[in-house]
């Protein structure tokens, strides 16, 4: 594999920020769930704790121009490409001020400013799109690439297999990564795919598929950088496996029953991206224990910030309801 | 009579018909020791096993393409989606091949499929969760569309729909699986193509569908209290329609509003308006026929916007008000 040069550990700021993204995707989602459970938010969420590696770690070798497109399980991809999280919140809320004036939510969120091309609430419906993201990028040559999140459940439905084989005869600038958290709902990957590793599905469509650890920041970026370069250069799509551990339950009335207690605690403990990465730093004498709890203290800091800014934000006028329908 | 909630019914409809018919089995995402995303077929995998409780991937087209070709081979298969708008997914399976195969068949075979799917707003899911599409089907020969509004009517609706011997939609709503209302034990079925008069009046029909009979309902008390005497017929299937008991309902009191949540515009309420102005009632309408339905936006978030999309109590006890001083010349 080709090395390259954004995944050494020797930029110390860079690495410091990365952790930080990290650690804001974690506190902003306790906080929604926190939120939700107090009933300040409703409808439904999605969390993605245990899996805030391959979010920062993919958005982090990307340019403002690049874009993403993510899931009904995106806000750490929103928080990594550079959303903030006081308009996230707001909208999570329902608010005015939310990135989509509180008709979107969590499901829907969208930033094109920063180039996010939207959460989807249709599992898979996700990959079609950012396919024609980067056709429209090939066809005006404009030079940006496009990373597409989904789970492993999505790679299940028609629309990942005719997306990559679209994407691969027409050698489209677009990274497919399939953040393999072991379960869709319910159904994990052993009962519902019948083959080891997803990433091997790549070869059905002549295109690179890698088998990753989702949880080490460093080997998503290396990987992930490799592949956007590969996009850049119009050499075509690449699939990317990450895999990584879901530690939440799918969504808010999840009692879990499809997994052990033992099971998750083995991911808590041994596999906690955030734990892994920090732990990393402290050996290179990048940070020290205390500057991580620091940082942590910091980052509710910014997240109480959100909810404070959330919660003062007005509700959409009813005339609102039918702006917006059309252009 | 025992009480149980419209998801109970749904459930305990099935559970009867799977223990009567071995060709009956249930397909779906998550559908096993999950229960679904509403938890309504918690238990049945421990009772009929995972053969014929089947969680699936996430594959609707797939899914549903072999409910077809399942049961052009004899079986009776039922399929969750687990939220009606998945129902896109599958259109393909549903539209061109379950809808059309007997027909292009020249009359050989059938396709006794039932999808049930949740539908509707009102539990701030927004856009792509929130739907109500069952017009579509209406409009596509070889379909039946089922929406019940009672737990009563859930039950009994639900194994005429397995009985049938054609593709069925069953059309339950989120906000209506909590309800509850007597329903006997006993299995029974209520034949599809038969309304139901919910409540008897003399000024003003009430056609209502779904979530919106229990709103009518509400609305028809609140109504009574002003001394306006509301009817309100639920066809209960929009394919078959029952066309007798709504007409004779608008002979009967001359007024007629129709309410229904999915988007008013090309929607099913513009089929019963018709219906009744092709009909003889026509002659009996003393004022236009009024049509209630969803603004035509994508259901919303935000709760105050979501509520604001589609009609409510109040929207329809405004419109029998309006309908009063509405004369026709
Ligand atoms: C087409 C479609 N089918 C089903 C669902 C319901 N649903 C939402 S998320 C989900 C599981 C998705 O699993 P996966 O793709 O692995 O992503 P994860 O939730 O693990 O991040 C399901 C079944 C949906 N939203 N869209």
């Amino acid at each position: 594999m080709e090395k390259t040069v954004k995944s050494t550990l020797s930029n110390k700021e860079e690495m410091l920020e990365l952790l930080h993204q990290m650690q804001v995707i974690r506190t902003f989602e306790e906080q929604v769930e926190k939120l939700f459970q107090a009933g300040e938010i409703g409808g439904t969420m999605h969390l993605c704790i245990g899996q805030e590696a391959s979010a920062v770690g993919a958005c982090s070798v990307l340019e403002r121009k690049d874009k993403i497109i993510t899931t009904h399980r995106g806000h750490g991809h929103s928080i990594a490409k550079g959303m903030d999280i006081g308009r996230m919140m707001a909208e999570l809320l329902g608010r005015a001020t939310g990135y989509c004036h509180g008709k979107g939510g969590s499901m829907h969120i969208a930033d094109l400013d920063v180039g996010h091309l939207g959460a989807n609430g249709i599992v898979g419906a996700g990959l079609p799109i950012a396919t024609g993201a980067a056709l429209a990028s090939k066809m005006k040559d404009l030079g940006y690439v496009v990373v597409c999140f989904f789970g492993d459940g999505a790679t299940n439905e028609g629309a990942f297999h005719e997306a990559l084989n679209l994407a691969s005869i027409w050698d489209l600038p677009v990274v497919f990564i399939c953040e393999n958290n072991q379960y869709g709902m319910s159904g994990s990957v052993k009962e519902m795919i019948n083959i080891e590793h997803i990433a091997t599905r790549a070869t059905s469509y002549g295109i690179p598929g890698k088998l990753i650890d989702g949880n080490d920041i460093i080997q998503v970026m290396e990987t992930v950088q490799e592949a956007v370069e590969r996009a850049r250069r119009g050499e075509g799509p690449t699939l990317i496996e990450a895999e990584t551990y879901r530690w939440r339950g799918h969504s808010r009335s999840d009692a879990r029953k499809y997994r052990t207690r033992e099971e998750e605690a083995f991911w808590r403990k041994n596999r906690d991206p955030i734990a892994l990465f920090k732990n990393k730093l402290i050996v290179e004498e990048i940070i020290t224990e205390e500057d991580f709890a620091q940082l942590v203290e910091q980052v509710q800091k910014e997240v109480n910030d959100a909810v404070e800014f959330a919660r003062n934000s007005p509700m959409p006028s009813i005339d609102s309801l039918e702006n917006d329908v059309y252009a | 009579m025992r009480e149980i909630t419209y998801l109970e019914a749904v459930r305990e409809a099935m559970v009867q018909e799977m223990r009567v018919n071995n060709d009956v089995f249930l397909m779906g995402e998550d559908i096993g020791i999950y229960g679904g995303p509403f938890g309504l077929t918690k238990g049945m995998i421990e009772e009929f096993g995972p053969e014929r409780v089947r969680n699936t991937p996430i594959s609707e087209s797939a899914l549903t393409g072999s409910a077809v070709g399942a049961a052009l081979m004899g079986m009776r298969p039922i399929v969750e989606l687990q939220f009606s708008d998945f129902i896109t997914v599958a259109m393909d399976n549903i539209v061109n091949q379950a809808a059309k195969i007997r027909y292009m068949f020249g009359g050989k075979g059938k396709v006794p499929i039932v999808v049930r799917t949740p539908s509707g707003s009102g539990v701030g899911f927004a856009a792509q969760h929130s739907q109500s599409l069952e017009a579509w089907f209406t409009h596509v020969p070889g379909l039946k569309v089922v929406q019940p509004s009672t737990p009563y009517d859930a039950k009994g609706l639900f194994r005429a729909a397995i009985e049938d011997d054609n593709p069925v939609l069953f059309y339950e709503h989120k906000l209506l699986y909590g309800l509850k209302g007597e329903v006997p034990e006993e299995s029974y079925s209520i034949p599809l193509g038969k309304a139901d008069v919910k409540r008897e009046g003399s000024d003003i029909t009430i056609v209502a569908t779904s979530i919106m009979v229990q709103r009518a309902l509400e609305a028809a008390k609140l109504l009574e209290a002003q001394g306006i005497s509301v009817e309100v017929v639920d066809p209960r299937t929009l394919f078959p329609l029952d066309e007798e008991t709504i007409v004779n309902s608008v002979k009967k009191t001359g007024r007629v509003i129709v309410v229904y949540e999915a988007v008013k515009r090309g929607g099913f309420g513009a089929e019963i308006a018709s219906l009744i102005a092709e009909s003889e009632a026509f002659d009996y309408l003393d004022a236009p026929i009024i049509r209630l339905g969803g603004a035509a936006v994508p259901i919303p978030y935000n709760t105050i916007l979501e509520q604001k999309a589609v009609p409510q109590i109040d929207d329809i006890v405004k419109a029998a008000q309006s309908i009063l001083n509405k004369v026709t010349v």
